[in-house]
Protein backbone atom coordinates (compact mmCIF):
# COMPACT_ATOMS: atom_id res chain seq x y z
CA UNK A 1 0.00 0.00 0.00
CA UNK A 2 3.10 2.24 0.20
CA UNK A 3 3.11 3.05 -3.52
CA UNK A 4 -0.33 4.67 -3.54
CA UNK A 5 -0.78 8.41 -3.74
CA UNK A 6 -2.84 10.17 -1.11
CA UNK A 7 -5.75 10.42 -3.56
CA UNK A 8 -5.59 6.66 -4.16
CA UNK A 9 -5.29 5.89 -0.45
CA UNK A 10 -8.36 8.05 0.23
CA UNK A 11 -10.40 6.00 -2.28
CA UNK A 12 -9.16 2.68 -0.90
CA UNK A 13 -9.91 3.63 2.69
CA UNK A 14 -13.40 4.67 1.64
CA UNK A 15 -13.83 1.36 -0.22
CA UNK A 16 -12.63 -0.42 2.95
CA UNK A 17 -9.84 -2.25 1.10
CA UNK A 18 -7.83 -1.76 4.29
CA UNK A 19 -8.31 0.12 7.54
CA UNK A 20 -6.50 3.25 8.68
CA UNK A 21 -4.89 1.16 11.44
CA UNK A 22 -3.56 -1.35 8.89
CA UNK A 23 -2.22 1.47 6.72
CA UNK A 24 -0.64 3.24 9.71
CA UNK A 25 1.00 0.04 10.96
CA UNK A 26 2.36 -0.70 7.52
CA UNK A 27 3.90 2.76 7.18
CA UNK A 28 5.24 2.79 10.75
CA UNK A 29 7.03 -0.44 9.79
CA UNK A 30 8.54 1.31 6.79
CA UNK A 31 9.55 4.30 8.90
CA UNK A 32 11.42 2.02 11.34
CA UNK A 33 13.02 -0.07 8.58
CA UNK A 34 14.11 2.96 6.55
CA UNK A 35 15.59 4.84 9.49
CA UNK A 36 19.07 3.17 9.46
CA UNK A 37 19.23 3.71 5.68
CA UNK A 38 17.84 7.25 5.40
CA UNK A 39 17.74 8.94 8.84
CA UNK A 40 14.69 10.83 7.55
CA UNK A 41 13.03 11.11 10.97
CA UNK A 42 14.07 12.82 14.20
CA UNK A 43 11.09 11.59 16.22
CA UNK A 44 8.59 8.83 15.45
CA UNK A 45 5.18 9.28 17.11
CA UNK A 46 4.04 5.67 16.97
CA UNK A 47 1.57 5.53 19.85
CA UNK A 48 -0.02 8.88 18.94
CA UNK A 49 -0.31 7.71 15.32
CA UNK A 50 -2.03 4.45 16.29
CA UNK A 51 -4.44 6.29 18.59
CA UNK A 52 -5.32 8.73 15.82
CA UNK A 53 -5.67 5.85 13.34
CA UNK A 54 -8.21 4.23 15.67
CA UNK A 55 -10.19 7.49 15.84
CA UNK A 56 -10.08 7.71 12.05
CA UNK A 57 -11.32 4.13 11.67
CA UNK A 58 -14.21 5.02 13.98
CA UNK A 59 -14.97 8.06 11.83
CA UNK A 60 -15.12 5.83 8.74
CA UNK A 61 -17.38 3.34 10.55
CA UNK A 62 -19.70 6.14 11.62
CA UNK A 63 -19.76 7.70 8.15
CA UNK A 64 -18.07 10.88 9.43
CA UNK A 65 -14.89 10.66 7.36
CA UNK A 66 -13.74 13.79 5.49
CA UNK A 67 -11.48 13.94 2.42
CA UNK A 68 -8.29 13.64 4.50
CA UNK A 69 -9.46 11.37 7.31
CA UNK A 70 -6.96 8.63 8.11
CA UNK A 71 -4.37 9.74 5.58
CA UNK A 72 -0.81 9.51 6.92
CA UNK A 73 1.67 12.37 6.94
CA UNK A 74 4.91 13.49 8.52
CA UNK A 75 5.70 16.96 9.83
CA UNK A 76 8.99 18.70 9.30
CA UNK A 77 10.47 19.13 12.78
CA UNK A 78 10.17 22.92 12.45
CA UNK A 79 6.41 22.77 13.15
CA UNK A 80 5.54 22.78 16.85
CA UNK A 81 3.67 19.66 17.98
CA UNK A 82 2.08 19.74 21.41
CA UNK A 83 3.62 17.28 23.84
CA UNK A 84 6.17 16.09 21.28
CA UNK A 85 9.80 17.18 20.94
CA UNK A 86 10.20 19.93 18.34
CA UNK A 87 13.93 20.21 17.72
CA UNK A 88 14.29 22.19 14.48
CA UNK A 89 17.27 19.93 13.81
CA UNK A 90 19.25 21.66 16.55
CA UNK A 91 21.00 20.74 19.78
CA UNK A 92 19.52 24.03 21.02
CA UNK A 93 16.01 22.51 21.00
CA UNK A 94 16.92 18.85 21.53
CA UNK A 95 15.11 18.98 24.89
CA UNK A 96 12.21 21.20 23.78
CA UNK A 97 8.75 19.68 24.11
CA UNK A 98 6.33 22.08 22.49
CA UNK A 99 3.51 23.26 24.78
CA UNK A 100 1.29 24.03 21.76
CA UNK A 101 0.52 23.00 18.20
CA UNK A 102 1.40 25.03 15.11
CA UNK A 103 -1.73 26.12 13.21
CA UNK A 104 -0.73 23.83 10.33
CA UNK A 105 -0.51 20.87 12.72
CA UNK A 106 -3.81 21.79 14.34
CA UNK A 107 -5.56 22.07 10.96
CA UNK A 108 -4.28 18.78 9.57
CA UNK A 109 -5.08 17.04 12.87
CA UNK A 110 -8.59 18.46 12.69
CA UNK A 111 -8.89 17.14 9.14
CA UNK A 112 -8.23 13.66 10.56
CA UNK A 113 -4.74 13.08 9.18
CA UNK A 114 -2.43 10.70 11.06
CA UNK A 115 1.03 12.05 11.94
CA UNK A 116 3.73 9.36 11.74
CA UNK A 117 6.50 11.53 13.11
CA UNK A 118 8.77 14.53 12.71
CA UNK A 119 11.21 14.69 9.82
CA UNK A 120 14.89 15.52 9.88
CA UNK A 121 16.05 18.86 8.49
CA UNK A 122 19.00 21.20 8.28
CA UNK A 123 19.47 22.96 11.60
CA UNK A 124 16.93 25.82 11.83
CA UNK A 125 16.28 25.21 8.11
CA UNK A 126 19.70 26.63 7.21
CA UNK A 127 21.23 24.42 4.57
CA UNK A 128 20.73 22.86 1.16
CA UNK A 129 21.91 19.32 1.87
CA UNK A 130 20.53 18.27 5.27
CA UNK A 131 24.10 17.91 6.52
CA UNK A 132 23.76 20.64 9.17
CA UNK A 133 21.24 18.67 11.25
CA UNK A 134 22.29 17.92 14.85
CA UNK A 135 20.78 14.46 14.24
CA UNK A 136 23.07 13.65 11.33
CA UNK A 137 22.57 13.87 7.58
CA UNK A 138 19.59 12.41 5.73
CA UNK A 139 20.52 10.15 2.83
CA UNK A 140 19.02 10.33 -0.64
CA UNK A 141 16.80 7.27 -1.27
CA UNK A 142 18.08 7.10 -4.88
CA UNK A 143 21.68 6.71 -3.71
CA UNK A 144 22.67 6.61 -0.06
CA UNK A 145 26.02 8.30 -0.74
CA UNK A 146 24.19 11.43 -1.90
CA UNK A 147 22.42 14.27 -0.12
CA UNK A 148 18.64 14.58 -0.36
CA UNK A 149 18.88 18.39 -0.60
CA UNK A 150 17.67 20.69 2.12
CA UNK A 151 16.55 22.05 4.30
CA UNK A 152 13.43 19.82 4.11
CA UNK A 153 15.59 16.78 3.30
CA UNK A 154 13.84 14.43 5.71
CA UNK A 155 10.42 15.28 4.29
CA UNK A 156 11.64 14.83 0.70
CA UNK A 157 13.46 11.54 1.43
CA UNK A 158 10.47 10.15 3.37
CA UNK A 159 8.11 10.81 0.45
CA UNK A 160 10.62 9.63 -2.18
CA UNK A 161 11.11 6.33 -0.31
CA UNK A 162 7.31 6.04 0.13
CA UNK A 163 7.73 5.96 3.88
CA UNK A 164 5.14 8.73 4.15
CA UNK A 165 2.88 9.72 1.24
CA UNK A 166 3.07 13.41 2.13
CA UNK A 167 5.06 15.63 4.48
CA UNK A 168 4.94 19.25 5.52
CA UNK A 169 7.99 21.36 4.72
CA UNK A 170 9.12 24.98 4.72
CA UNK A 171 10.86 27.11 2.13
CA UNK A 172 12.93 30.23 2.85
CA UNK A 173 15.25 30.09 -0.18
CA UNK A 174 14.32 26.79 -1.84
CA UNK A 175 14.03 24.39 1.09
CA UNK A 176 10.91 22.68 -0.30
CA UNK A 177 11.67 22.79 -4.03
CA UNK A 178 15.38 21.89 -4.06
CA UNK A 179 15.04 18.67 -1.98
CA UNK A 180 11.88 17.79 -3.94
CA UNK A 181 13.95 18.11 -7.11
CA UNK A 182 16.90 16.09 -5.78
CA UNK A 183 14.62 13.30 -4.47
CA UNK A 184 12.22 13.10 -7.43
CA UNK A 185 9.06 14.23 -5.64
CA UNK A 186 6.54 17.08 -5.90
CA UNK A 187 6.99 20.18 -3.74
CA UNK A 188 4.98 23.36 -3.40
CA UNK A 189 5.95 26.61 -1.72
CA UNK A 190 2.77 28.67 -1.52
CA UNK A 191 2.57 32.46 -1.69
CA UNK A 192 4.07 34.34 1.25
CA UNK A 193 1.21 34.67 3.75
CA UNK A 194 -0.95 31.86 2.31
CA UNK A 195 -0.19 29.26 5.00
CA UNK A 196 -0.06 30.21 8.67
CA UNK A 197 3.37 30.41 10.26
CA UNK A 198 2.08 30.33 13.83
CA UNK A 199 4.12 27.64 15.55
CA UNK A 200 6.54 27.34 12.62
CA UNK A 201 9.96 28.17 14.06
CA UNK A 202 11.14 31.40 12.43
CA UNK A 203 14.30 31.69 10.33
CA UNK A 204 13.89 34.71 8.01
CA UNK A 205 10.48 36.26 8.53
CA UNK A 206 10.16 38.14 5.24
CA UNK A 207 10.88 34.91 3.30
CA UNK A 208 9.69 31.84 5.28
CA UNK A 209 6.64 29.98 4.02
CA UNK A 210 5.19 26.59 4.93
CA UNK A 211 4.17 24.11 2.26
CA UNK A 212 4.26 20.47 1.27
CA UNK A 213 6.20 17.66 -0.29
CA UNK A 214 4.05 14.96 -1.90
CA UNK A 215 4.01 12.28 -4.59
CA UNK A 216 1.72 14.23 -6.89
CA UNK A 217 0.27 17.68 -7.48
CA UNK A 218 -3.19 16.23 -6.87
CA UNK A 219 -2.10 15.13 -3.38
CA UNK A 220 -0.62 18.56 -2.70
CA UNK A 221 -3.95 20.16 -3.73
CA UNK A 222 -5.88 17.93 -1.32
CA UNK A 223 -3.69 18.80 1.66
CA UNK A 224 -3.27 22.49 0.77
CA UNK A 225 -7.07 22.77 0.85
CA UNK A 226 -6.92 22.05 4.57
CA UNK A 227 -3.65 23.81 5.31
CA UNK A 228 -4.05 27.23 3.65
CA UNK A 229 -6.04 30.12 4.99
CA UNK A 230 -6.16 33.12 7.26
CA UNK A 231 -4.89 32.81 10.82
CA UNK A 232 -5.37 35.73 13.21
CA UNK A 233 -2.44 34.35 15.28
CA UNK A 234 0.01 35.03 12.42
CA UNK A 235 0.39 38.75 11.70
CA UNK A 236 1.68 38.04 8.17
CA UNK A 237 -1.21 35.71 7.30
CA UNK A 238 -3.27 37.05 4.41
CA UNK A 239 -7.06 37.24 4.68
CA UNK A 240 -8.01 36.11 1.16
CA UNK A 241 -10.39 33.23 0.47
CA UNK A 242 -8.88 29.79 -0.22
CA UNK A 243 -10.15 28.34 -3.50
CA UNK A 244 -10.78 24.59 -3.84
CA UNK A 245 -7.42 23.55 -5.27
CA UNK A 246 -8.74 20.10 -6.25
CA UNK A 247 -11.67 21.49 -8.25
CA UNK A 248 -9.48 23.20 -10.87
CA UNK A 249 -6.83 20.47 -11.26
CA UNK A 250 -8.18 19.29 -14.61
CA UNK A 251 -8.70 22.67 -16.29
CA UNK A 252 -7.35 22.52 -19.88
CA UNK A 253 -3.99 24.17 -20.57
CA UNK A 254 -4.80 25.36 -24.11
CA UNK A 255 -3.65 28.95 -24.50
CA UNK A 256 -1.40 28.82 -21.41
CA UNK A 257 1.54 31.18 -21.77
CA UNK A 258 4.73 29.78 -20.23
CA UNK A 259 7.66 32.10 -19.69
CA UNK A 260 11.09 30.50 -19.87
CA UNK A 261 13.45 32.33 -17.55
CA UNK A 262 16.48 32.98 -19.76
CA UNK A 263 18.76 33.65 -16.79
CA UNK A 264 18.15 30.06 -15.59
CA UNK A 265 19.48 28.46 -18.77
CA UNK A 266 22.97 29.72 -18.05
CA UNK A 267 26.39 28.15 -18.04
CA UNK A 268 25.85 26.86 -14.50
CA UNK A 269 23.10 24.47 -15.64
CA UNK A 270 24.17 20.87 -16.31
CA UNK A 271 23.60 19.87 -19.93
CA UNK A 272 21.69 16.67 -19.12
CA UNK A 273 19.48 18.49 -16.60
CA UNK A 274 18.72 21.08 -19.28
CA UNK A 275 17.79 18.28 -21.69
CA UNK A 276 15.17 16.94 -19.22
CA UNK A 277 13.76 20.44 -18.74
CA UNK A 278 13.52 21.04 -22.51
CA UNK A 279 11.74 17.69 -22.96
CA UNK A 280 9.26 18.62 -20.20
CA UNK A 281 8.60 21.92 -21.93
CA UNK A 282 7.78 20.08 -25.16
CA UNK A 283 5.13 18.10 -23.24
CA UNK A 284 3.51 21.41 -22.35
CA UNK A 285 3.63 22.52 -25.98
CA UNK A 286 1.76 19.34 -26.91
CA UNK A 287 -0.84 20.24 -24.28
CA UNK A 288 -1.49 23.52 -26.08
CA UNK A 289 0.77 25.87 -24.15
CA UNK A 290 2.95 28.52 -25.78
CA UNK A 291 6.57 28.98 -24.72
CA UNK A 292 7.82 32.55 -24.51
CA UNK A 293 11.37 33.53 -23.58
CA UNK A 294 11.43 36.10 -20.80
CA UNK A 295 14.26 38.01 -19.18
CA UNK A 296 14.50 38.77 -15.47
CA UNK A 297 17.72 40.80 -15.58
CA UNK A 298 18.12 41.34 -11.82
CA UNK A 299 17.52 37.68 -10.94
CA UNK A 300 21.24 36.72 -11.07
CA UNK A 301 21.65 38.96 -7.99
CA UNK A 302 19.23 36.85 -5.97
CA UNK A 303 21.92 34.82 -4.15
CA UNK A 304 23.85 37.87 -2.84
CA UNK A 305 20.56 39.61 -2.00
CA UNK A 306 19.39 36.58 -0.06
CA UNK A 307 22.67 36.24 1.84
CA UNK A 308 22.14 39.71 3.27
CA UNK A 309 18.39 39.58 3.94
CA UNK A 310 18.13 36.02 5.32
CA UNK A 311 21.10 36.16 7.74
CA UNK A 312 20.01 39.62 8.95
CA UNK A 313 16.55 38.33 9.80
CA UNK A 314 17.96 35.10 11.22
CA UNK A 315 20.32 36.94 13.56
CA UNK A 316 17.35 38.83 14.92
CA UNK A 317 14.97 35.82 15.13
CA UNK A 318 17.52 33.54 16.77
CA UNK A 319 18.30 36.11 19.45
CA UNK A 320 15.45 34.50 21.39
CA UNK A 321 17.56 31.44 22.16
CA UNK A 322 19.23 32.67 25.30
CA UNK A 323 19.50 29.59 27.53
CA UNK A 324 17.03 31.13 29.98
CA UNK A 325 13.44 30.28 29.07
CA UNK A 326 13.81 27.11 27.01
CA UNK A 327 16.38 25.19 25.06
CA UNK A 328 20.00 24.32 25.73
CA UNK A 329 21.88 25.81 28.67
CA UNK A 330 25.65 25.48 29.14
CA UNK A 331 27.13 23.92 32.29
CA UNK A 332 28.15 26.19 35.20
CA UNK A 333 27.88 29.65 33.65
CA UNK A 334 30.04 32.12 35.55
CA UNK A 335 27.81 35.12 34.82
CA UNK A 336 24.86 36.09 32.62
CA UNK A 337 27.01 37.00 29.61
CA UNK A 338 28.85 33.69 29.85
CA UNK A 339 25.48 31.91 30.05
CA UNK A 340 24.26 33.60 26.84
CA UNK A 341 27.48 33.14 24.92
CA UNK A 342 28.24 29.54 25.81
CA UNK A 343 24.62 28.36 25.62
CA UNK A 344 24.43 29.78 22.10
CA UNK A 345 27.99 28.87 21.13
CA UNK A 346 27.49 25.24 22.21
CA UNK A 347 23.79 24.94 21.32
CA UNK A 348 24.04 26.14 17.72
CA UNK A 349 25.91 24.30 14.97
CA UNK A 350 28.54 25.77 12.65
CA UNK A 351 26.25 26.91 9.81
CA UNK A 352 23.70 28.55 12.11
CA UNK A 353 26.49 30.45 13.83
CA UNK A 354 27.83 31.50 10.42
CA UNK A 355 24.45 32.92 9.43
CA UNK A 356 23.91 34.66 12.77
CA UNK A 357 27.35 36.29 12.49
CA UNK A 358 26.79 37.28 8.84
CA UNK A 359 23.50 38.88 9.87
CA UNK A 360 25.05 40.61 12.86
CA UNK A 361 27.79 42.00 10.63
CA UNK A 362 25.50 43.36 7.88
CA UNK A 363 23.23 44.98 10.46
CA UNK A 364 26.02 46.43 12.59
CA UNK A 365 26.55 50.20 12.97
CA UNK A 366 27.99 51.75 9.81
CA UNK A 367 27.15 48.81 7.56
CA UNK A 368 23.33 48.83 7.56
CA UNK A 369 22.88 51.09 4.52
CA UNK A 370 25.66 49.47 2.50
CA UNK A 371 24.35 45.96 2.98
CA UNK A 372 20.80 45.62 4.32
CA UNK A 373 19.22 48.66 2.69
CA UNK A 374 21.08 47.98 -0.56
CA UNK A 375 19.87 44.36 -0.54
CA UNK A 376 16.29 45.51 0.06
CA UNK A 377 16.54 47.78 -2.98
CA UNK A 378 17.90 44.98 -5.16
CA UNK A 379 15.12 42.76 -3.80
CA UNK A 380 12.67 45.35 -5.15
CA UNK A 381 14.34 45.14 -8.59
CA UNK A 382 13.96 41.35 -8.55
CA UNK A 383 10.34 41.74 -7.46
CA UNK A 384 9.72 44.15 -10.34
CA UNK A 385 11.25 41.60 -12.75
CA UNK A 386 8.71 39.00 -11.60
CA UNK A 387 5.80 41.44 -11.84
CA UNK A 388 6.81 42.48 -15.34
CA UNK A 389 7.16 38.84 -16.41
CA UNK A 390 3.71 37.94 -15.02
CA UNK A 391 2.29 40.79 -17.09
CA UNK A 392 3.32 38.81 -20.17
CA UNK A 393 2.96 35.15 -19.17
CA UNK A 394 0.78 32.99 -16.88
CA UNK A 395 3.56 30.94 -15.29
CA UNK A 396 7.35 30.89 -15.36
CA UNK A 397 9.34 27.69 -15.84
CA UNK A 398 12.92 26.57 -15.56
CA UNK A 399 15.08 24.10 -13.67
CA UNK A 400 14.72 23.87 -9.88
CA UNK A 401 18.41 23.15 -9.27
CA UNK A 402 21.49 23.46 -11.47
CA UNK A 403 22.35 19.78 -11.08
CA UNK A 404 21.20 16.45 -9.65
CA UNK A 405 21.98 15.38 -6.06
CA UNK A 406 25.63 15.65 -5.00
CA UNK A 407 27.72 13.51 -2.62
CA UNK A 408 27.48 13.88 1.14
CA UNK A 409 30.49 15.97 2.17
CA UNK A 410 31.17 17.33 -1.33
CA UNK A 411 30.17 20.92 -0.57
CA UNK A 412 29.97 21.05 3.22
CA UNK A 413 33.34 22.78 3.65
CA UNK A 414 32.60 25.53 1.13
CA UNK A 415 29.54 27.60 2.12
CA UNK A 416 29.52 29.61 -1.12
CA UNK A 417 29.30 26.44 -3.26
CA UNK A 418 26.48 25.25 -1.02
CA UNK A 419 24.64 28.59 -1.29
CA UNK A 420 24.77 28.44 -5.09
CA UNK A 421 22.52 25.34 -5.05
CA UNK A 422 19.62 27.68 -4.44
CA UNK A 423 20.43 29.99 -7.33
CA UNK A 424 17.17 29.17 -9.17
CA UNK A 425 14.85 28.98 -6.15
CA UNK A 426 15.64 32.08 -4.10
CA UNK A 427 13.95 34.54 -6.50
CA UNK A 428 10.46 33.23 -5.69
CA UNK A 429 11.07 33.78 -1.96
CA UNK A 430 12.37 37.31 -2.49
CA UNK A 431 9.26 38.17 -4.56
CA UNK A 432 6.95 36.10 -2.31
CA UNK A 433 5.42 34.26 -5.27
CA UNK A 434 4.27 30.62 -5.17
CA UNK A 435 6.47 28.03 -6.85
CA UNK A 436 6.61 24.26 -7.30
CA UNK A 437 9.08 21.59 -8.29
CA UNK A 438 7.85 18.47 -10.09
CA UNK A 439 9.82 15.42 -11.25
CA UNK A 440 10.50 15.63 -14.99
CA UNK A 441 13.10 12.98 -15.77
CA UNK A 442 16.47 11.57 -14.80
CA UNK A 443 20.04 12.61 -15.49
CA UNK A 444 22.81 10.13 -14.65
CA UNK A 445 20.09 7.97 -13.05
CA UNK A 446 19.05 10.72 -10.62
CA UNK A 447 15.86 12.76 -10.53
CA UNK A 448 15.53 16.20 -12.11
CA UNK A 449 12.92 18.77 -11.08
CA UNK A 450 11.04 21.26 -13.23
CA UNK A 451 10.28 24.52 -11.45
CA UNK A 452 6.97 26.32 -12.04
CA UNK A 453 6.31 29.76 -10.53
CA UNK A 454 3.19 31.90 -10.69
CA UNK A 455 1.90 35.29 -9.55
CA UNK A 456 0.84 35.85 -5.93
CA UNK A 457 -1.98 33.49 -4.88
CA UNK A 458 -1.86 31.49 -8.14
CA UNK A 459 -1.47 28.14 -6.33
CA UNK A 460 -4.55 26.73 -8.10
CA UNK A 461 -3.00 27.52 -11.48
CA UNK A 462 0.36 25.99 -10.52
CA UNK A 463 -1.28 22.80 -9.27
CA UNK A 464 -3.39 22.61 -12.43
CA UNK A 465 -0.31 23.05 -14.63
CA UNK A 466 1.65 20.45 -12.61
CA UNK A 467 -1.24 17.97 -12.61
CA UNK A 468 -1.62 18.24 -16.39
CA UNK A 469 2.05 17.21 -16.76
CA UNK A 470 1.64 14.34 -14.29
CA UNK A 471 -1.31 12.98 -16.29
CA UNK A 472 0.96 12.80 -19.35
CA UNK A 473 4.09 11.42 -17.66
CA UNK A 474 4.97 8.96 -14.92
CA UNK A 475 8.18 10.50 -13.55
CA UNK A 476 6.40 11.25 -10.27
CA UNK A 477 5.43 7.58 -9.87
CA UNK A 478 9.00 6.28 -10.11
CA UNK A 479 10.52 5.11 -6.86
CA UNK A 480 13.99 3.94 -5.95
CA UNK A 481 14.57 0.16 -6.25
CA UNK A 482 15.80 -0.07 -2.66
CA UNK A 483 12.36 1.07 -1.44
CA UNK A 484 10.13 -0.61 -3.99
CA UNK A 485 9.13 -3.60 -1.85
CA UNK A 486 6.36 -3.28 0.73
CA UNK A 487 8.48 -4.85 3.49
CA UNK A 488 11.83 -3.08 3.75
CA UNK B 1 37.55 41.81 1.55
CA UNK B 2 39.16 39.98 4.40
CA UNK B 3 37.91 40.07 7.99
CA UNK B 4 40.55 39.85 10.71
CA UNK B 5 40.52 37.94 13.99
CA UNK B 6 39.45 40.99 16.02
CA UNK B 7 36.52 41.64 13.71
CA UNK B 8 35.32 38.03 14.07
CA UNK B 9 35.64 38.27 17.86
CA UNK B 10 33.73 41.53 17.87
CA UNK B 11 30.91 40.12 15.66
CA UNK B 12 30.72 37.01 17.84
CA UNK B 13 30.47 39.20 20.95
CA UNK B 14 27.67 41.29 19.43
CA UNK B 15 25.88 38.04 18.48
CA UNK B 16 26.46 36.61 21.99
CA UNK B 17 28.27 33.56 20.66
CA UNK B 18 31.30 31.98 22.27
CA UNK B 19 33.79 30.70 19.69
CA UNK B 20 36.64 28.28 20.22
CA UNK B 21 40.11 29.22 19.00
CA UNK B 22 39.74 26.65 16.25
CA UNK B 23 36.49 28.21 15.00
CA UNK B 24 37.87 31.73 14.53
CA UNK B 25 39.98 31.13 11.38
CA UNK B 26 37.14 29.07 9.86
CA UNK B 27 34.71 31.98 10.25
CA UNK B 28 37.36 34.48 9.16
CA UNK B 29 37.63 32.59 5.90
CA UNK B 30 33.96 31.92 5.25
CA UNK B 31 32.60 35.30 6.38
CA UNK B 32 35.19 37.04 4.18
CA UNK B 33 33.95 34.98 1.22
CA UNK B 34 30.32 35.81 2.04
CA UNK B 35 31.15 39.52 2.26
CA UNK B 36 32.76 39.22 -1.18
CA UNK B 37 29.68 37.43 -2.51
CA UNK B 38 27.27 40.08 -1.25
CA UNK B 39 29.65 42.72 -2.59
CA UNK B 40 28.19 41.88 -6.03
CA UNK B 41 25.23 44.05 -5.00
CA UNK B 42 27.39 47.18 -5.27
CA UNK B 43 27.16 46.98 -9.05
CA UNK B 44 23.33 47.16 -9.08
CA UNK B 45 21.78 50.49 -10.04
CA UNK B 46 19.34 51.18 -7.21
CA UNK B 47 19.01 54.99 -7.21
CA UNK B 48 15.38 55.91 -6.54
CA UNK B 49 14.35 52.30 -5.85
CA UNK B 50 12.16 51.83 -2.81
CA UNK B 51 13.62 49.22 -0.38
CA UNK B 52 11.42 46.13 -0.13
CA UNK B 53 10.99 44.89 3.44
CA UNK B 54 8.49 42.10 2.77
CA UNK B 55 6.81 40.56 -0.26
CA UNK B 56 3.26 41.84 0.19
CA UNK B 57 3.34 45.62 -0.10
CA UNK B 58 0.04 47.34 0.46
CA UNK B 59 -0.90 44.97 3.23
CA UNK B 60 -0.77 46.85 6.50
CA UNK B 61 -0.03 45.13 9.78
CA UNK B 62 -3.32 44.18 11.37
CA UNK B 63 -4.30 45.36 14.82
CA UNK B 64 -6.35 43.27 17.21
CA UNK B 65 -8.54 44.36 20.10
CA UNK B 66 -6.46 44.86 23.24
CA UNK B 67 -8.07 42.06 25.23
CA UNK B 68 -6.68 39.04 27.04
CA UNK B 69 -6.87 35.97 24.82
CA UNK B 70 -4.36 33.67 26.53
CA UNK B 71 -4.99 31.78 29.72
CA UNK B 72 -2.29 31.45 32.36
CA UNK B 73 -0.24 28.37 31.48
CA UNK B 74 3.10 29.36 33.00
CA UNK B 75 3.62 25.94 34.59
CA UNK B 76 3.27 24.26 31.21
CA UNK B 77 5.55 26.78 29.51
CA UNK B 78 8.17 26.68 32.24
CA UNK B 79 8.54 22.92 31.94
CA UNK B 80 10.98 23.70 29.11
CA UNK B 81 13.05 26.10 31.20
CA UNK B 82 16.53 25.03 32.34
CA UNK B 83 16.02 26.43 35.86
CA UNK B 84 12.86 27.74 37.52
CA UNK B 85 12.01 28.63 41.09
CA UNK B 86 8.69 30.02 42.37
CA UNK B 87 7.59 30.55 38.75
CA UNK B 88 10.69 32.66 38.07
CA UNK B 89 13.42 31.88 35.54
CA UNK B 90 16.77 31.59 37.27
CA UNK B 91 19.99 33.03 35.86
CA UNK B 92 23.43 33.63 37.42
CA UNK B 93 23.53 36.53 39.85
CA UNK B 94 23.38 39.88 38.01
CA UNK B 95 23.47 42.39 40.87
CA UNK B 96 26.03 42.02 43.65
Amino acid sequence: MHTFTLAELAKKLRAKEFSVTELTNSLLGRVAASQPKLNAFITVTESEALARAKTADEAFAAGRAGPLTGLPLAHKDIFCTKGVRTSCGSRMLDNFVSPYDATVVEKLDAAGMVTLGKTNMDEFAMGSSNETSFYGPVRNPWDSKLVPGGSSGGSAAAVAARVAPVATATDTGGSIRQPASLCGVTGIKPTYGRVSRYGMIAFASSLDQGGLISISAEDAAMVLNAMAGFDPRDSTSVDTPVPDYVATLNAPLAGLKIGLIQEFFDKGLSADVEKCIREALSVYEKLGATLIEVKLPSLPLSVPTYYVVAPAECSSNLARFDGVRYGYRCQDPKDLLDLYKRSRGEGFGAEVKRRIMTGTYVLSAGYYDAYYLKAQRVRQLINQDFRRAFGEVDVLMGPTAPDVAFAIGAKSSDPIQMYLNDIYTIGANLAGVPAMSIPCGFARGLPVGLQIAGPHFAEAKLLNVAHAFQKETDWHRRLPDAFAKEML
Amino acid sequence: MSLNRDQINSIAHLARLSLTDAEIPVYQDSLSKIVDLVGQLDAAQTAGIEPMAHPLPGLAQRMRPDVVTEKDQHELYQRNAPQVEAALYLVPKVIE
